[in-house]
Formats: structure tokens, sequence, C-alpha cells
């Protein structure tokens, strides 16, 4: 086969870092993240951001990080809050782990436009 | 109590050999694995090891009554078998603090591995490891930014770094060199790398590089709206030099340097490490030379030891080995030191290869660097080995696939995201690696075919240097 039909054309995609090259995420898997959240001791946090902003350091905090919650369902509600109240906003979770002062997990759950 | 001088040869052990003495905390413990000449006792050997690497030499001279030896002097205080080795044994020797200088790294290898590794009663010599009282440690700067805030600067969390070398490692004009790294950014990449013998040749002087490739981090940076950076090696043939390109990589708004540290030499290393600190600069560390060195099972120096000493002397990533890849690599003892790279104690544990407890305080962690042959398959086990605080470098494993560099990259970024996603799921990233990579590749056809492109490529060679276990 000549080369040129061979080799495909990679086009530049903008994402938004942690599982930006996968495909959207089901509920279910969103689940399963927060699960893990939970399941490490982290707490969750919500942020969310004007796409125009996502690259500055410091996105909005949906009400303040949830220090402790231990129930998925509460997570699942106020991320699903968080994106009626803003519905044009990325949004995204975050497992705060206190002991680094850093973060376990951080993905965009919901991409604003 | 006062002594008398008595001149002559008096045997190491009578000084040097003190089996009932208990280390103190601030005392800086070293084991050797020691391999004597026949019929050399082994606490005489032990015992000189100890002599030869602080207060002692072969005489007794005069002017050692002018002080008080017993204050400074290193002791030999255990001599343990090696498993499975019927010549060689463990020698643990304490060292007082005052015997060193604060800080200065240079200074303890000076005299743990100085002129005793020539010592004739010796066939062979180790440094196996050393345990640093936290004493000295406090008197180290250490990384220059550490895990977290270099985490925080290039805003990743939640998965492992992901980079490469840029290839071919040497002949590229700066521009075309800009455009591999271009290709790699914009393809997913997190960082990109200097080989480590990319300083400042004929065919690419430093700053023709610098600044292309400054041109390509930027622009690779608004168009995927992610933070990349690249590796830009300032190692050089003076100090002066090395500073002069640390520089202008400020100027150059780049967020991360490097370094060759065995090379390039320990002063080099601590005073790059302390530019860095004052000047907000991020420390890749590469250990070209290391392999001369912490090879051979029975002489030279663990890479343990000098990871640790590069933990002091500053760098907030260093290469570790990959254990899958095509460089050496035990598992176990790989994992032994990578605890050391990034935990704040580390308890002895003979089965990875820590001969003692290591605290070490508040000192910031290192990432620790995977690279050298490795390719798609085996990222899940190079994030079961390695976790999140890690950097994973695919040189031919990007640059090789058969779209290029920018569609290399996007693979490896989708297989690394689909193995985290899938261990954060509770999955078994090892025994469903197979299942997971080929999930991921049903909506990436560049991972579709770099799957494809290296499925027979393994580098299954017996490690030279094992743990001693039986």
């Amino acid at each position: 086969m000549p080369f040129q039909s061979t080799v495909g054309d990679y086009q530049t995609v903008a994402t938004l870092e942690t599982f930006g090259f996968l495909p959207p995420m089901t509920q279910d898997e969103i689940y399963d993240q927060i699960a893990y959240i939970i399941a490490q001791g982290w707490s969750p946090v919500i942020e969310h951001v004007h796409p125009s902003r996502s690259m500055q350091t410091y996105w909005s905090y949906w009400k303040l990080p949830f220090f402790g919650e231990k129930d998925l369902n509460i997570v699942v509600s106020e991320l699903e809050a968080c994106h009626r109240a803003y519905p044009d906003h990325h949004v995204r979770i975050v497992g705060y782990d206190a002991y680094t002062q850093s973060q376990g997990v951080c993905f965009v759950v919901f991409e604003g436009r | 109590m006062s002594k008398k001088y008595d001149a002559g040869v008096k045997e190491y052990r009578d000084t040097y050999w003190t089996p009932d003495y208990v280390p103190l905390d601030t005392d800086l413990l070293a084991c050797f694995k020691c391999t004597g000449q026949e019929g050399v006792p082994k606490e005489e050997v032990a015992a000189a090891v100890a002599a030869e690497s602080s207060t002692g030499t072969w005489s007794t001279v005069w002017s050692e009554l002018l002080t008080d030896l017993e204050f400074y002097k290193g002791r030999c205080y255990r001599i343990e078998d090696v498993p499975g080795d019927k010549e060689a044994f463990y020698a643990f020797i304490a060292y007082p603090l005052d015997l060193f200088e604060e800080g200065s790294i240079t200074n303890v290898l000076t005299s743990l591995v100085g002129n005793v590794f020539g010592f004739k009663a010796l066939r062979h010599l180790r440094l196996e490891d050393i345990r640093f009282p936290i004493a000295f440690i406090k008197t180290c700067g250490g990384p220059p930014n550490g895990i977290q805030v270099e985490r925080d600067r290039l805003n990743k969390y939640g998965r492992p770094l992901l980079g490469c070398t840029i290839k071919p490692k040497l002949g590229l004009s700066g521009k075309n060199y800009g455009r591999v790294v271009y290709e790699c950014l914009r393809g997913g990449l997190d960082l990109t790398k200097d080989d480590e013998n990319i300083n400042s040749q004929p065919f690419q002087r430093w700053r023709e590089r610098f600044e292309f490739v400054a041109e390509a981090v930027k622009l690779a940076q608004q168009e995927t709206g992610e933070i990349k950076g690249h590796y830009l090696n300032c190692t050089a043939n003076t100090p002066e030099e090395m500073y002069e390109r640390a520089e202008f990589a400020k100027e150059l708004d780049m967020p991360i340097i490097m370094h060759d540290y065995i090379t390039g030499g320990f002063t080099a290393n601590t005073g790059l490490a302390n530019w860095c600190r004052k000047n907000g600069m991020l420390l890749h560390i590469h250990r070209a030379m290391h392999a001369v060195i912490d090879r051979h099972p029975k002489h030279g120096i663990h890479f343990r030891v000098l990871a640790k000493c590069l933990r002091l002397s500053g760098g907030d990533q260093l290469h570790t080995g990959t254990v899958v890849g095509k460089l050496e690599g035990d598992r176990q003892t790989t994992l032994g030191y990578i605890d050391n790279l990034r935990e704040s104690f580390v308890p002895e544990d003979r089965s990875r290869g820590n001969f003692f407890d290591q605290d070490w305080g508040s000192m910031p962690g290192v990432f620790a660097v995977a690279s050298g042959g490795i390719h798609v398959w085996h990222m899940p086990a190079l994030v079961t080995i390695f976790g999140d605080d890690s950097c994973l470098q695919f040189g031919g494993g990007t640059h090789g696939h058969p779209w290029g560099s920018a569609a290399g990259a996007a693979a490896n970024r989708v297989a690394l995201e689909a193995c985290v996603k899938a261990r954060n799921e509770g999955r078994d990233l090892e025994k469903e690696s197979r299942d997971i990579l080929m999930g991921a590749a049903k909506h990436s056809p560049e991972l579709a075919i770099a799957l494809e492109t290296w499925k027979e490529i393994k580098f299954e060679f017996d490690t030279v240097d094992k743990l001693d276990v039986q």
C-alpha cells in the first residue's frame, strides 16, 4: 500500500487535563470514580468555571469542599445542582487529600460551551 | 584520661570494631557489602572499612593524640552474613555526625566511598545503604519544589505525568528539534525531555534549542489548553555555563530545566537545585553513569544510595529505571528506592533492599521517572509499579508510531488514562491489561495502531544485580 494512504492525520484537540483523552463517562463510570475518592478518605470538591477561563488556576468552588462526605448520592446530587446552576460552565470533581495538600483525583464531569 | 603515644601498626579491629556500640540517633549509618582478601578475618576487614572511611590511617600517628579520636571515629558495630554468599558479609558502620559538613553530600561521599574502595585488603566493596540522621537531613536543601508543588505548577492531578525524550538523541537542528517537541506536546504529552547527551553541540547550540523549544511549548499549550513543559538540559562543562543556560530558560518563561547529577557532580547539582529553589524552576534529574557505579552486585554503590543522595542534593524528578523496559532493574529493589524518593518515612525492609529505617522529616518528595524501552503494552504494569507520583516516558514508544509523534503521544495518553480509570474502578491492571488496552483502543485509532505495532516487543533478560536472598 502506498505510504500516504496508511498514515492518518492526527488533529490537535483541546482537552481538560486528566481523562481528557477518554470518551465522556457514563453515569456509572462517574459514580465509580466518586466511590474511589470516598474510599481513599479524600474529600470531594466541586469546582466550575466558564470555558473561556479554563486555564486559570482557581476555578470557583461550588459551595465549599465537602469535607468528610461519605455519601455518594449527596456528591452526585451536588454535581448535578452545580451543573443546573451553571449550565454553560465546566464542572469538575476533585478528590482532595489534606495530608498531601494535593488532589488524588481531578476530572471534568460536565463540559460547558 | 590521657594516653601515651605508642608508635607502630595496630590492627584496625582493636580500635574500630566495637560490637557493643549502640548507634545514636544522630549517627550516620552505613551498610557495606565487603569481600575481603583470603585469610583476612571479617572483623579486621570491617574495621578497616570503618577506619579508612573515617579517622584512621594505616599507622598510628602521634598527632591523633591531640584530639579525642574516640569522639570522631567511625565504628563497625555489626557484621552479618550475606544470604546465599559464602565470601561476602555486611558491615554496619556508624559515623558521628560531626565528621560531615552540614548539607554536603559531596563531603559524605568523599569520606564513605573515597580511598577505602581501593584498599588492598578488600577484593570488593559495595556501599549498600546509608541511614541519614534527621539532624543531617535538616541541613540539606533537598528538592527545590517537590511532588506537591510540581503538580500544582503543572496542573496535573490523579495520574502519573506523561513524557518522552526527543529522538534522534543527537543530530537535529534547533528548529527540527522544536518541531518534534511540538508534535509530542500537541499529541497529549505533558512533558518532553532533552536527551542527556544533548548539551550544546555544533549541530545544535543550546540557545538555538531553547528558543525553538520555548515556542513549541507555548504553541502546544495554547492549542491544547493544558500546561506543557520541556526539560531544557542545562548540564554544561562549567558551572558558569550551566547557570547561564538556566537563566535563559527562566527568561523564556519555561517551567522546568534538567541536570545530569552524576556526570555533572553533586556540587554542581546542589548549586543548580538551590538556583531552582530561588527562581521557581522545576528540576529534572538524569543519572548518566549510574550503571558504571551501581550495577555490579559486589562492588560500587547501590542506586538506593545514589537516589537518597539526590533527594538530599536536590531534584524534583529522578530516573529510576522501569522494571519492565530495556534497562536493568529488579522490581522489589526499585520499589524500595522509589519509597525513599517519595515518602516521609521508610521502614527497614530487607525484602525491598532497605537496610535501615529512614526518616525524611519534612523533605519534599521526588517524582520517580520511568524511561527506557517502554511502550503502550507496558502501561498497566507501569501504573501498578510506579503509582501516580511518577513520570512515565516513552521515547521510541512515541516517535515510533506509524503516524508520527503526535499520534504516538495520543496513544500513550489514552492508554495511561484508561489504566488510571480502570485502577480507580478497582480492576486489576496487570491481570486485565489486555482487556483494558483493547477496550480503550476502540475509541482511539492511534492506540489501536500502537498496540499492533509493538505487540511482540519484550525485554526479558534476567537482572544482573538481584537482592541478596536465599
